[in-house]
């Protein structure tokens, strides 16, 4: 049996793998523009409620806790600006990959993964068909696509549920706080979220693909695929964040 | 005798430290039907995933018309595996696909017939295992054997000229059995095709197969047309044709 550190390299060494054959599929025909709205509908629109509902509630709390912190300095005028650019820079992008790695990711895992333990990946591979490109392609560029939209809309209802909380429950004024939203903001901080987010969406369907394309032994190997699709496409989000942003910024 | 359509030769397959296929010789002639059998674990299935080349071997090779399948690329196989129409043992159906579309698939798939002919070839398949009017059902509201009959019906439906089924019979109920028989007896008398089944139910071996041979540790071990098949002396074939629980097949496992 190989131990741990081989596991580790083999799964590193499959995952450049699928990632290869992921762009070599992509440009060739049959293009199967129907699956890929089907997919997009999946991961964006069946994640949008969950996204919207973290990144506004986040945005409220880093509102609540910032302003009263600030306030000691006179600062809380700048709970705006803070809300704002730490959600448009850092946080929705990296709470929506999370988010959609675990609802969508996890569920490329089991599908896929059923798929190979009952044979249907083999069945498609003798129907002259590659599953690469039949079942990965369309769900990684759905994800690479929608992650991003998501965002977009996290966004601004994360600086809406911080107005909220900011101007509403904590009495800060109203044109101010807008302003000071703005102020420090420049269309590179929107992009770069964005670019993590596409990122992120690339990462976790072709993790999540990839973990249920090797799944083995029946419905145990299934779980475990399903399991793994979201450990390793969130910890791949989190250490990726780290050099995104370093490269970004 | 002519060419062999299949030419297994010395071949070895092992899954870690366990040896599936150790040394296998075996030679299938055009328009022949061979049954496979063999205790479960045998590596049966694994012989035939290196027919189509959904495996490679260890070692050894299998030849197709002469071409030997593990040295084709990744585009040549495409093109080669036109040639088989496979089920599988659940019938591995799409489960996403309704009944209809995962018969026609191969069809969209692998040939250029037109959305009519598609239809009409569906149609056919589906009443030739019995199964008119069950089209747009999804598999999972399907029960096992109807399952296994669509399978059956899917890799059939493109007219290829080898067949190649997995346990196409295992768990479903004599009638059906007969059927699926009479359906395989049908393609390789009439259609000529080439076929190679694997199976545990003796009964069907003896009806379908215009030989019989006998897969053990990963090696064939007897192999002859049927009615020699049932004289041969080897204590394990008469032990597998025969179901005892003792004998020399049951000592090594």
């Amino acid at each position: 049996m190989p131990g741990p550190v081989e596991n580790y390299f083999e799964q590193i060494g499959r995952f450049f793998l699928m990632v290869g054959r992921i762009f070599a599929w992509t440009p060739r025909p049959p293009y199967d523009w129907r699956e890929l709205l089907r997919q997009m509908v999946k991961v964006g629109v069946s994640s949008m409620p969950v996204v919207l509902l973290t990144t506004m509630f986040t945005g409220m709390v880093m509102a609540l806790q910032t302003f009263t912190t600030l306030r000691r300095f006179n600062a809380e005028s700048f709970v705006g600006s803070l809300v704002a650019l730490s959600m448009v820079r850092e946080l929705t992008s990296v709470l929506s990959g999370l988010i959609v790695a675990g609802r969508a990711g996890s569920a490329m895992g089991a599908e896929i993964g059923t798929m190979r333990v009952t044979e249907q990946i083999d069945a498609l591979e003798v129907m002259a068909t590659d599953p690469v490109h039949y079942l990965v392609v369309p769900r990684v560029w759905a994800s690479t696509v929608m992650l991003p939209l998501l965002v977009v809309m996290g966004n601004g209802v994360g600086i809406f549920g911080g107005y909220l909380v900011a101007v509403v429950l904590m009495g800060a004024n109203p044109i101010s706080y807008i302003d000071r939203t703005f102020q420090f903001m420049d269309l590179n901080d929107l992009f770069s979220g964005l670019i993590k987010a596409a990122v992120f969406g690339f990462l976790m369907a072709a993790i999540g693909c990839q973990q249920g394309f090797y799944a083995k032994g029946g419905a145990e190997g299934v779980g475990r695929a399903t399991t793994a699709a979201v450990v390793v496409a969130s910890i791949a989000i989190l250490i990726s964040d780290f050099f995104l942003t370093k490269i970004l910024f | 005798m002519a060419d062999p359509k299949i030419r297994i030769v010395d071949l070895h397959k092992s899954f870690g430290p366990k040896v599936v296929l150790d040394g296998l010789n075996a030679e299938v002639a055009p328009g022949e039907s061979l049954v496979v059998i063999g205790g479960s674990g045998t590596g049966k299935s694994v012989l035939l995933k290196h027919v189509i080349g959904l495996l490679k071997p260890d070692s050894g090779s299998v030849l197709v018309d002469g071409t030997a399948v593990e040295t084709l690329d990744n585009r040549q196989i495409t093109e080669f595996r036109r040639k088989f129409g496979m089920s599988f043992q659940e019938g591995a159906l799409f489960d996403s696909m309704t009944v209809w579309q995962n018969v026609a698939f191969p069809l969209q798939r692998l040939t250029k017939m037109s959305r009519q002919e598609i239809k009409d070839r569906v149609e056919e398949c589906l009443s030739m295992v019995r199964l008119e009017g069950t089209g747009d059902k999804l598999p999972s509201q399907l029960s096992g054997g109807m399952r296994r009959r669509v399978g059956f019906a899917r890799s059939v439906a493109h007219k290829p000229e080898i067949l190649l089924f997995d346990e196409p019979t295992t768990g479903l109920d004599p009638v059906t059995t007969a059927l699926i028989d009479e359906v395989i007896l049908d393609l390789s008398d009439r259609m000529k095709c080439t076929a190679v089944t694997i199976t545990h139910d003796m009964e069907s071996a003896f009806r379908i197969g215009d030989r019989i041979a006998m897969l053990h540790r990963g090696k064939i071990i007897a192999s002859a047309p049927p009615e020699e098949f049932r004289r041969l002396e080897d204590p394990r074939v008469q032990q597998f044709i025969h179901g005892h629980a003792e004998g020399p097949l049951s000592e090594d496992t």
